[in-house]
């Protein structure tokens, strides 16, 4: 069995910024983590939908077009109604302070906010991510 | 002992003394460095040939260059009320920000909209909303930028009968539509038909707008999302200038003559914080370009060889983190955008890692220009730094590197070419990806980000969007559509879908009779993408 820790790197919403969502999944790939990036412009739908087909063990968020109070819950919310309860769910992007709390409540359990470094982000899902 | 202390007694190589873009560079510029410079054919006086030097023979003496602040958030009634705050503080110019379901073709009230609405952007869904966002704005007598790229027949039909409602005639109409596909494909991804549908309707917009628009310029050719998703400064201007080839090429396949477009070619490019480097490929810019079109497309007109461009602070060298010294790097890179002869700017605010700007941070963004343009003298003489030995190689070395790209693209076949097969795309990923490196060895130091942090600092106040907006805006879309005559717009749109399967006329005039009908953008869209599909991006 690949004891390797599975990734999806997802872009919900319509903005195209992948610059983000690409350094991150080469430098998790770099780390040994097996990396599936889903593209752009990708419904809650979609995204909940290929951590089940890839048994993925973190989900990793990229959005940088204000919409991720709507979409990240939303996320969640159909996470649980899956079973996804031990997925590690993390998001990056323009996302201010204000927000993190209520992102924190829906479920998400890290926030990444410009300038977190890429080692921090693998070191955060080596510690806390919940294998099967 | 310093860090000099340290640099100089151990000889560290160049690799910390390297431009923004890991470019490096000497301890010390001498005439050694310029001695191939050739004052006539390198540089040439101001408003001369290559204008290396700039464009206009007295440049800010002449005229300054247009504060053109991009916004525009919520509704049109919300976007409108900040342009007029803007207008009365002294701007020169508006710049719409549209937001992304309207970048991407859907109405606000289409399910990929959920969440997005009035986010990014201001919310146009049909002509109902573009009559809002100008009112009380003469047409006539300011110019308007409109960032839209696939729907930018759209906006700018839309922006057109605005006019026409206001009685202005399109010959007085001065703006631009960023219009340019191709740096979508290659950096910031807001497509939504394939290159060749695409290509036909730009070049449709050259057509249209030489004819009908003749002081608009119909496409910004534009680096700055270039360098934003985390390319080089050299990347971003030969991706650019290439892609400016890639469309002369298509509409002169299509027929049209060169002169008759190429003088309402404008280009977008991004402000850095490498001082000279920067200031280097605006100059190079020029350069080249004027040898391209003089050189390579035998332009008669000599307006068609002048690269005309915009620029735009670099959002991407700003920090969440201790925000307020984003105003010090948006002053240098402003001051870069200037020295280096920019036709118009726009100054990021301080909030840009954040949120879409508060009036008090777009405020301040706005005084930095004019204080730039007003208190530091750097107005006075037209390219203050040429004649300086680093300056005129980091030049030279731009063209150079331009030259060396172009050729590398040649061989594959033009632009949309190399965009299929990835290679700008791989081009900047692995740039971007070398730069983080550089951030996380400390190669690169971000003062706040990777050095002189400090911990636990109290949020700023950003702007935030009522999300009332959204359920206002889907209400007057519904009233919209159950108040327009509907027979109107199933007739326009049936038009617009035969007139786009045929494939052999101009879009424009039927794209503006749906306009005038208050067809939505969404439903204009939906018919273009059942005639042209849409583009799904390859993994690179």
């Amino acid at each position: 069995m690949n004891d390797k820790i599975r990734v999806i790197v997802a872009k919900p919403g319509l903005d195209g910024h992948d610059r983000g969502a690409k350094v991150i999944a080469r430098s998790f790939r770099d780390a040994g983590f097996e990396v599936i990036y889903t593209g752009l412009r990708q419904t809650p739908e979609q995204i909940v939908n290929a951590a089940l087909q890839e048994d993925a063990d973190v989900i990793g968020l990229s959005v940088l077009s204000g919409a991720h109070m709507t979409l990240c819950p939303r996320i969640m919310e159909l996470m649980k109604k899956e079973g996804l309860d031990d997925v590690l769910v993390l998001v990056g992007g323009i996302i201010p302070d204000q927000d993190i709390p209520e992102l924190k409540r829906a479920g998400i359990a890290e926030v990444f906010q410009p300038g977190a470094s890429t080692e921090e982000i693998i070191t955060y899902v080596r510690n806390h991510v919940r294998r099967k | 002992m310093n860090f000099w202390g340290v640099a100089m007694a151990k000889d560290i190589g160049s690799r910390l003394f390297t431009t923004v873009s890991g470019v490096p560079i000497e301890r010390l510029y001498t005439p050694e460095d310029v001695r191939n410079l050739d004052y006539e054919k390198d540089l040439g006086d101001p408003g001369k040939p290559p204008y290396t030097r700039g464009i206009y023979p007295t440049m800010y003496r002449g005229r300054l260059w247009t504060m053109r602040q991009f916004s525009g958030f919520g509704s049109a009634a919300d976007t409108n009320e900040r342009f007029h705050y803007l207008l009365k503080h002294g701007q020169t110019g508006l710049s719409v920000a549209f937001h992304l379901p309207t970048l991407m073709g859907y109405d606000s009230d289409h399910p990929m909209s959920v969440g997005e609405v009035g986010k990014c952007g201001v919310a146009i869904d049909s002509l109902a909303d573009m009559e809002t966002l100008f009112k009380g704005i003469p047409l006539d007598q300011i110019s308007t930028s409109m960032t839209t790229n696939a729907p930018a027949t759209i906006l700018w039909s839309m922006y057109l009968v605005v006019a026409e409602k206001q009685g202005v005639d399109w010959k007085k109409l001065r703006g631009t539509i960023q219009n340019d596909i191709l740096k979508e494909y290659i950096a910031q991804k807001t497509y939504i038909f394939p290159p060749k549908p695409s290509m036909k309707l730009i070049v449709d917009t050259f057509e249209f707008g030489s004819e009908h628009v003749p002081q608009w310029n119909t496409i910004s050719i534009s680096g700055y999302h270039i360098r934003e998703a985390g390319s080089t400064a050299l990347q971003e201007l030969a991706f650019t200038l290439y892609d400016g080839i890639e469309y002369i090429e298509w509409a002169r396949r299509h027929g049209l003559d060169v002169d008759e477009f190429a003088p309402r070619l404008s280009f977008f490019f991004n402000a850095h914080n490498d001082l000279f480097e920067e200031v280097a490929k605006y100059r190079a810019a020029r350069n080249v370009w004027y040898k391209v079109m003089t050189e390579r497309f035998l332009c008669k007109n000599p307006k068609s060889a002048v690269l005309r461009f915009h620029t735009q602070t670099a959002g991407c060298a700003l920090t969440a983190q201790q925000p307020y010294n984003n105003i010090v790097r948006v002053a240098i890179q402003a001051l870069a955008a200037v020295l280096g002869g920019t036709q118009s700017l726009h100054t990021n605010s301080l909030d840009e890692t954040l949120a879409l700007p508060t009036e008090h941070a777009a405020r301040i963004a706005l005084r930095t220009q004019q204080i730039l343009a007003y208190e530091t003298g750097i107005t006075n003489t037209v390219d203050p730094l040429a004649g300086s030995y680093f300056v005129e190689r980091l030049t030279l070395d731009m063209e150079k590197g331009c030259w060396d790209y172009f050729d590398r693209l040649d061989a594959m076949g033009g632009m949309v070419a190399a965009i299929e097969r990835g290679f700008p795309q791989r081009e900047i990923q692995d740039a971007a990806y070398e730069y983080q490196r550089a951030i996380e060895r400390k190669e690169k130091i971000i003062v706040g980000v990777n050095d002189f942090v400090v911990e636990n600092e109290p949020p700023i106040d950003i702007l935030l969007i009522d999300e009332s907006v959204t359920a206002q805006q889907i209400a007057r879309l519904q009233t919209l559509r159950e108040t327009r005559d509907n027979g109107r717009v199933r007739a326009t749109l049936s038009a617009l879908r035969d007139a786009a399967a045929g494939n052999h006329v101009n879009m424009m005039p039927y794209i503006l009779e749906c306009v005038r009908a208050y067809a939505t953008l969404g439903e204009i869209c939906d018919e273009l993408r059942g005639v042209y599909g849409v583009y799904e991006e390859p993994t690179f």
